[in-house]
């Protein structure tokens, strides 16, 4: 049986944090009253004209580094089509000139995407509809709103190198981090500032033409997102197997019956018409607008792992991914945790337990994670590395230095977390292997697992206040060899 | 007049309407068609032209980067702008049902 | 042929000069240009809207600017009308359009605010062929406008009423605009003077599009001086416009005076094979110009000849995608239908005359795909060939000659029914459009039947200086009878 692969490539349009719109000094702010952000430029009355916000182009510019892109020369051009949510009835956009050209984007499990562009075009207004089922086609009319009409969005087109729905969510969680990074977008999905296109195929493993393609819109959320490639794959690969064409067409993901239905309209595809834009001038990245893109930027998602990863350099357990880093590297950058790692392990803190507490503790409250004074963490890390504190009694303590601040010290004493002393502990170690003799047989015979078991009895009677290791180690040296 | 590719029909001519949003009856749709291609045909030197090398000229001055700063300006009244649409309702735009979503 | 010299203004200046130093009223100005507009208006229909009111009131205010000691500007008191695709605030602004009937634009043109500002008084909007596409404002969906010189043909176009407001007395000042001709013929069929700057000199914003990359507003005066101050009021860099030029507008009034000793002119042979009254007259205007200290030659320029095509292909095509908006959504006509799509179509249908139809779908053809590069793409490569020849040919003289338009004023009807009869009035006007060149047409001479004839120069890109120093040496050498204002 022939078996088939997924081919996917996402457009994905992303709203840039200006004040002002593309071409016009109106505000560019999302959940405004309708149509109070409209003047003659936005709203395309007779005799207006488009100027460009320079603003838009360092953040096109930013966005096309942080994607490894090279800038180019380019210009706006019309793309003409009927719309009502359009102004001018064409939109300015860029063809075959873009600002940015040939990037790629590095995925967590260190796989790496493909961009062909990322251009600028102008955003379109909103349509509400009325009447029917809400959904456009069962509507009695529709209401148009041109706040958004010319907010500045920047489409980035990945080349088909998705191979799997989980891939294409991956795509787009690293690629949002990145433009949050960047500055130039605050990638709420849900508000509409990120939205994404699917463009899905599927041709034989091996094969190296391309099948035909659908565009699939309508995507709201990340799951969507996925549910729908799942689904477009599968409804592509059923029809290539019962030898029928696919024909090359939009397709609407309708996330009620989680299937793709097709938007075939009754004429043919769209003709744009694309010409040059004469109202506006060439755009050439000159070394100002560069240095403006670049100033007061950090570094993106993938370094920032990289930076984390090599500071566990050399722990072979933490090497389980291509490009060294883990699941706690992902989810510390994530959270903008890293820096705090870092400061911590500068000022003495063992790197793995700085980044295990920082991946699950911290994470736990992320705002309170933020505040946290980065001497402070490396000062608790240092006392449970150094056996003064057990692990749950550190997770206390952290808990409150993110709610309250502090000094860990301090806290520990005020909890009553001192140092358990050796003889209390090794007390109830004998109590212990005293009230458990078939279990403490087992251990001694060897059989490690009950291991956890007593020691749990330990922790237990101690109240989590002796330390796991000194315990571990008393039962291992009671052991009978 | 020669050659059928230089010619309109009224078939391109309805193609070229329905483009273009023009609502057309029958004898417009064949008067435009002979006017169309009369004019075709006296533009047609500028097909026929040898243009290789010759870069095109969509500006006829060589600006390059001009630019405004981010910074806001007031919009217009709603109120004003409202009053001159054909339609409107709840303070937007109304317009007869979409049948088809944006490209 | 029964045109009579009119009653005139006095030169601008004169009138700017009276009024800021409280000799005459503002008032007393307009008073003279609402007379003649109802006395003659009924007949000529020059103008959409005659804003008598709001004048009354800006001449008022102007009248107590100066009486508060306070300099209203070059143009105080001056009575000016606009082609109604300039865009005023609050005043209708129809571009002789069904589809604009009764819109109010919700501000003013760059160009119109400097007016304003230089306390000049706006009395109405003019006539055009509807949104400019026409020579002769017979394309206007509110009736034509008759030439003052003979009321039985067409003033030119597409700026016709703001030509005859002029040539018949009832402003010294009047803009249109111009894409391939139309502020330069209409000037030359009725005898007055009419300029289309270097594109990019006078801001676009507020001018209601039809080819971006071509269009331009100009004044039109009864003399070449009043023409270049009416110039050098609107010109100058404006950060609404991109394609506004980013530097000093050209310095006309200061050498205007400064004859053409030693220019090198460039009579254009292409152009001569027109009527004979036009010949003659490009012919004589080279001779009285040589008279007068320049050095005057033919010049052939054959790929001049490209114009033509080239700019119905281009003009057409930008204004197909300019004039996408007239969809019914968000002002203007609409015509109701089942759904959007319908609406707009039946709207457009409608609200649009036929010229404009033929030229959105000329232009949405140029760009369709499988041919856009046969048509838009060629004609902006024609565009290079034009401009090249240009430069070549200025390389050996200062500015050129040609007969503004191959014909003096037609009778109504006489061209309307063939579209490409009515665009080779374009001919000559064209290729220096194309050019984003200045050029100018000054009334020389008049025709057999007493019509009057334009002379058009032109010069390189921001050659305005040396364009109008020629001009106005050719209007000294014509005889005052050549020249507007007249009374029909």
């Amino acid at each position: 049986m022939i078996e088939y692969e997924t081919v996917v490539g996402l457009e994905v349009h992303c709203e840039l944090l200006t004040v002002t719109k593309l071409f016009c000094g109106c505000r560019n702010a999302f959940g405004d009253e309708p149509n109070t952000n409209i003047c003659p430029v936005c709203l395309g009355l007779p005799g207006s004209l488009p100027v460009l916000n320079r603003r838009a182009v360092e953040l096109a510019l930013r966005i096309g580094t942080a994607l490894n892109c090279r800038p180019e020369r380019s210009i706006f051009h019309r793309k003409n089509y009927f719309y009502p949510d359009m102004p001018k009835d064409y939109q300015i956009s860029q063809y075959d000139e873009p600002i940015n050209v040939d990037g790629w984007l590095e995925l967590p499990d260190g796989s790496r995407v493909g961009i062909e562009r990322a251009h600028m075009e102008e955003d379109t207004g909103k349509t509400t509809h009325v009447g029917g089922g809400g959904r456009i086609h069962e509507a009695g009319y529709s209401l148009v709103d041109y706040n958004r009409a010319g907010v500045p969005l920047v489409e980035i087109v990945s080349r088909p190198d998705i191979r799997s729905a989980a891939q294409a969510r991956a795509y787009v969680d690293e690629l949002r981090s990145i433009l949050v990074a960047t500055g130039a977008s605050d990638g709420r999905m849900e508000e509409g500032s990120l939205r994404v296109d699917a463009n899905v195929s599927v041709r034989p493993v091996g094969a190296t033409e391309y099948g035909t393609r659908c565009e699939v819109k309508n995507l709201n959320s990340m799951r969507s997102l996925e549910r729908a490639v799942d689904y477009e794959v599968a409804r592509q690969t059923a029809l290539v197997e019962s030898g029928e064409r696919i024909a090359q067409e939009t397709r609407h993901w309708d996330e009620g019956d989680g299937s793709t239905h097709s938007l075939r309209s009754k004429e043919e595809a769209n003709d744009y018409r694309y010409f040059p834009e004469p109202d506006l001038t060439p755009l050439v990245p000159d070394a100002g607008l560069l240095a403006a893109a670049a100033e007061g930027v950090g570094p993106m998602p993938a370094e920032r792992r990289h930076r984390l990863s090599s500071l566990l350099a050399g722990d072979a357990e933490l090497a389980t991914r291509r490009d060294g880093s883990t699941d706690q590297v992902v989810t510390v950058v994530d959270l903008g945790l890293d820096d705090l790692v870092r400061d911590a392990v500068a000022a003495g803190a063992d790197p793995r337990l700085a980044l295990a507490r920082a991946a699950n503790e911290a994470a736990a409250n992320p705002e309170g994670a933020k505040s946290l004074d980065p001497a402070a963490f490396a000062a608790l890390l240092k006392m449970e590395s150094a056996g003064q504190l057990s692990a749950t009694q550190s997770k206390e303590v952290l808990a409150e230095l993110m709610s309250q601040g502090g000094d860990p010290a301090r806290i520990a004493g005020r909890l009553g977390y001192e140092q358990m002393d050796s003889s209390a502990f090794e007390a109830m170690v004998d109590e212990v292997i005293n009230a458990n003799p078939e279990e403490w047989q087992r251990f001694c015979g060897g059989d490690d697992k009950v291991a956890q078991f007593l020691l749990g009895q330990v922790m237990r009677a101690s109240k989590g206040r002796a330390n796991g290791k000194l315990v571990a180690a008393a039962f291992a040296s009671r052991r009978h060899v | 007049m020669t050659g059928p590719e230089r010619l309109i029909t009224p078939e391109d001519v309805r193609h070229v309407a329905r483009l273009a949003r023009l609502a057309l009856d029958d004898d417009e749709v064949a008067r435009y068609a002979v006017q169309l291609s009369a004019i075709l045909e006296a533009v047609d030197a500028v097909r026929r032209l040898d243009t290789a090398d010759v870069p095109p000229t969509a500006h006829p001055f060589p600006v390059e980067n001009v630019l405004r700063p981010d910074t806001e300006m007031p919009s217009l009244d709603r109120e004003w702008v409202l009053a001159q649409a054909p339609v409107a309702e709840s303070n937007r735009f109304r317009v007869p049902r979409i049948m088809g979503e944006a490209p | 042929m029964s045109a009579r010299p009119a009653p005139e203004f006095g030169s601008l200046v004169e009138i700017a000069e009276r009024v800021r130093s409280g000799t005459l009223s503002a008032r007393a100005v307009l008073s003279q240009s609402l007379d003649r507009i109802r006395e003659l208006e009924g007949d000529l229909h020059c103008f959409n809207a005659v804003t008598e009111q709001a004048a009354m009131e800006d001449a008022d205010h102007i009248d107590h600017l100066v009486r508060s000691g306070a300099d209203p500007g070059p143009l105080a008191g001056v009575p000016v009308a606009l082609k109604d695709n300039l865009c005023t605030e609050g005043v209708p602004t129809t571009c002789s359009s069904k589809i604009l009937e009764g819109w109010l634009p919700p501000y003013d043109a760059t160009v119109v605010r400097r007016l304003r500002d230089a306390g000049a008084i706006a009395v109405g909007k003019t006539n055009l062929d509807e949104f400019a596409m026409g020579s002769s404002t017979e394309n206007s969906a509110f009736g034509p406008t008759k030439n003052p010189w003979d009321t039985g043909r067409v003033p030119g176009g597409s700026s016709g009423g703001s030509a005859a407001a002029v040539a018949a007395g009832m402003v010294p000042l009047s803009f249109g605009s111009d894409t391939g001709g139309s502020i330069r013929q209409p000037a030359a069929l009725c005898g007055i003077v009419g300029v289309k700057p270097t594109y990019g000199v006078v801001s676009r914003y507020g001018l209601i599009a039809f080819a971006s990359s071509l269009d331009q507003i100009g004044p039109f005066a009864t003399t070449v001086a009043d023409a270049a101050l009416g110039l050098e009021v609107i010109a100058g860099h404006d950060p609404m416009d991109s394609t506004s030029l980013d530097r000093p507008a050209p310095s006309v009034l200061a050498t205007l005076g400064d004859g053409v000793e030693g220019l090198r002119i460039g009579i254009v042979e292409d152009f001569l094979s027109v009527g004979s009254d036009c010949r003659d007259a490009v012919v004589a205007a080279g001779e009285a110009l040589s008279a007068a200290g320049a050095k005057v030659d033919q010049v052939a320029i054959p790929e001049l000849l490209l114009g033509l095509p080239a700019y119905y292909v281009i003009a057409p095509a930008e204004a197909s995608s300019n004039l996408s908006r007239y969809d019914g959504v968000r002002y203007g006509l609409r015509v109701d239908g089942p759904d959007v799509e319908t609406m707009n179509a039946r709207t457009r249908g409608e609200g649009f005359g036929p010229e404009v139809k033929r030229r959105i779908m000329m232009g949405t053809y140029a760009l369709s795909a499988g041919y856009y590069d046969a048509y838009y793409g060629q004609a902006q490569k024609a565009r290079t060939l034009v401009i090249r020849a240009f430069e070549a040919a200025y390389k050996n003289f200062d500015v050129l000659l040609t007969p503004t338009t191959p014909s003096v004023a037609f009778p109504f009807g006489s061209k309307v029914a063939d579209p490409i009869e009515m665009y080779m009035c374009d001919l000559c006007s064209i290729p220096s459009s194309l050019a984003g060149h200045p050029a100018a047409s000054v009334p020389f001479a008049l025709s057999s039947e007493g019509l009057p004839i334009g002379i058009q120069v032109l010069a390189p890109a921001l050659g305005e200086s040396v364009m109008m120093r020629v001009a106005a040496s050719l209007e000294k050498a014509a005889p005052r009878a050549a020249r507007g204002p007249v009374t029909p």
